[in-house]
């Protein structure tokens, strides 16, 4: 007999206007954010790490100033770290490595046009630069990547082919000769795409040169350590900013310096993902608690309108049960169809959205359709649409019969 | 023999509250409706008809008396009960017809059968033969507004018959017809009750009444005036 009024149901759905379904934009919009959010997944915040220079390699990093362990660090900083800090820490014995670098904004110039940009330092020792590369996780597009022994050469960054506009339309490609704060040097080799605006437009050039050319002394600005043991990174990393602490004298919680793992990294953030998934979460239960107002809208009106009807069925023998599961099962529909057209729109959004990412970070994400997801919010759609319905289905139940008819 | 009673009024009232008055629609009315017979109920408008066809039909409950349906009393059964009987024993022929707008012509002579949990294949099959009997087979699946209004009196019909009632209930079967059509609807009610139904119709045409029915009900200000009867 469900069975029976699901048809009924459909039936006089299909016979409704315009109206009835603009009520269930609410439904659609809630549940269209839940589904594509959810659809989205890890993609979101690999596309939000990769913007941010986090990789999932295991490395600790180590930056001076208490600055965010994101992009280069600023020119602020009161007190640098020294290469003497770097050998200290390698010291430790959880420590297996240490890389130091410097990342300094420079002038570059190239076809008459200048640009200022950044250059990160590259290790003269093999081991180390071997290191470098592993945390920046990319290999060569074009050309090659620097040797220990290269001087007088740099790579770059993907954006510095990519985006000839920055260079009055020139392509820079290996082989082309570039200025650094007015001094030649080779590009040899371009970078795979990142999809990161920072590290895509670095300037990687051997340590010597970056020294010499800026005039440095000891300082460094970062110090990349590889644990002896990546499973226990949150260890050495506790092992390094108690050393730090005392090298340079400060009281714990007082760090002018900051320690940072990947794992920490993307925990800070996941907290920031959080705080935007709930931001959408609460728009979606706002949209879905305007959804319910307009399907108990359109049913209260459904029943005024069909009053006569529901005398007629009660004349031809139908119980208040009846009128009432006609009702209720009619309005959990409504619910239904706003829920199944958010949830396919919001999957399309999702996997529109991982191409998307794919596309601006070249990843290689598959979407995921989850369909437990899929299933569970069209159940709740129908029982929002049930719980919508409660009240006026009571009442079209409750018509009286004679009333009803004369209506 | 006399034939079994299917329908009893025993002193039957029903009172409406207009403000301070009270409005006597039905006052006091008993009368007895066997097996078989074709009856009905006349008035000029006001005269309580309407009110008596819905306490025959268990729509509505007497403020006071007994209405014995094959001899069960109905006067103060629940809603759903009444909903139940109403399914089972009586099916209703409406002036303005009152079919479902948005189901077909065979959807709304089967949705009785709904109620009274008929499976699907079952209803298809009792559909199609009552379309059969009020000849409309060919205009099964057209909906209401496609259909004439002597066409939709006789899907009305063939979904009063739909629950096979004992009792048939019209109110004012011919009067949204013309004359030729009104015929022909009367003739199938005719038919319905040479074949055994008993009708109750309510009409305020006195030729209709005269013509059709075995006992006429003369009604005036909620009381029987006159009861006539013409020999079959």
């Amino acid at each position: 007999m469900i069975k029976d009024f699901f048809s009924l149901a459909f039936k006089n759905l299909k016979s409704r206007g315009i109206r009835s379904w603009l009520t269930l934009i609410g439904i659609f919009i809630g549940v269209t954010a839940v589904v594509s959010l959810i659809s989205l997944g890890n993609g979101l915040q690999l596309a939000v790490a990769t913007q941010f220079g986090v990789s999932a390699n295991q490395l600790i990093t180590v930056q001076a100033g208490g600055l965010s362990g994101y992009g280069p660090p600023g020119s602020a900083v009161v007190d640098p770290l020294t290469e003497e800090d770097a050998d200290a820490i390698e010291r430790l014995s959880s420590v297996e490595n240490t890389v130091t670098r410097n990342i300094k904004s420079v002038k570059v110039e190239f076809n008459d046009k200048v640009n200022y940009r950044y250059i990160g330092s590259m290790s003269d020792n093999k081991k180390d630069l071997n290191l470098i590369y592993t945390q920046l996780d990319s290999g060569a597009l074009l050309g090659k990547l620097l040797t220990e022994s290269d001087r007088g050469k740099i790579i770059l960054g993907y954006n510095y082919y990519a985006k000839s506009d920055d260079w009055d339309g020139k392509q820079i490609i290996p082989g082309k000769t570039i200025l650094v704060n007015d001094r030649k040097f080779e590009v040899i080799g371009i970078l795979e795409k990142q999809g990161s605006l920072i590290t895509d437009n670095v300037v990687y050039m051997p340590e010597d040169d970056v020294k010499s050319l800026l005039n440095l002394n000891n300082t460094v600005d970062m110090i990349i350590v590889e644990p002896k043991n990546k499973e226990e990174i949150n260890k050495t990393k506790i092992e390094i900013e108690k050393l730090l602490r005392d090298r340079r004298n400060v009281k714990l919680g007082e760090e002018d310096f900051e320690v940072s793992t990947p794992e920490a990294s993307l925990a800070t953030i996941n907290s920031v993902l959080s705080g935007v998934q709930v931001f959408i979460v609460i728009i979606a239960s706002i949209s879905i608690f305007i959804g319910v107002i307009g399907i108990i809208n359109t049913m209260t009106t459904s029943v005024l309108e069909r009053k006569k009807e529901i005398g007629i069925s009660k004349s031809i023998g139908a119980r208040n049960e009846h009128i009432f599961l006609q009702f209720f099962i009619e309005s959990s529909l409504l619910g239904l169809i706003g829920g199944l057209a958010g949830a396919i729109f919001g999957t399309l959004l999702g996997v529109a959205g991982i191409y998307g990412i794919n596309n601006w970070l070249g990843t290689q994400l598959t979407p995921e359709i989850d369909f437990i997801l899929i299933f569970s919010t069209l159940l709740g759609s129908f029982l929002i649409g049930g719980i919508a319905g409660l009240v006026p289905a009571f009442k079209a139940a409750k018509q009286n019969p004679v009333e009803a008819l004369r209506s | 023999m006399e034939k079994k009673i299917v329908i009893e009024l025993q002193n039957v009232c029903k009172y409406y509250h207009m403000g301070h008055s009270i409005v006597r629609a039905v006052d006091g009315v008993s009368l007895q409706i066997r097996e078989g017979e074709f009856v009905a109920i006349m008035g000029p408008s006001g005269s309580g008809k309407s009110t008596m066809m819905n306490l025959i039909g268990s729509l509505d409950v007497p403020t006071k008396g007994r209405i014995l349906l094959d001899n069960h009393d109905i006067s103060t059964l629940s809603e759903s009960n009444l909903a139940q009987i109403r399914g089972k024993k009586i099916g209703f022929i409406f002036q303005s017809f009152n079919l479902i707008g948005n189901l077909t012509a065979k959807e709304n002579i089967a949705i009785p059968m709904i109620f009274q949990g008929y499976d699907a294949d079952e209803r298809s099959f009792r559909a199609d033969k009552l379309l059969e009997l009020v000849q409309l087979s060919e205009r099964k699946d057209h909906s209401p507004n496609e259909l004439s209004g002597g066409q939709q009196q006789r899907v009305a019909i063939a979904r009063a018959l739909a629950n096979s009632p004992e009792v048939i209930l019209a109110d004012e079967p011919t009067g949204n017809l013309d004359t030729k059509t009104g015929e022909t609807v009367m003739d199938f009610l005719n038919d319905l009750n040479k074949k055994g139904k008993t009708i109750v119709m309510v009409t305020h045409d006195a030729d209709l009444a005269k013509t059709h029915a075995h006992i006429v009900y003369w009604l005036k200000d909620g009381k029987i005036e006159k009861v006539t009867k013409r020999s079959i």
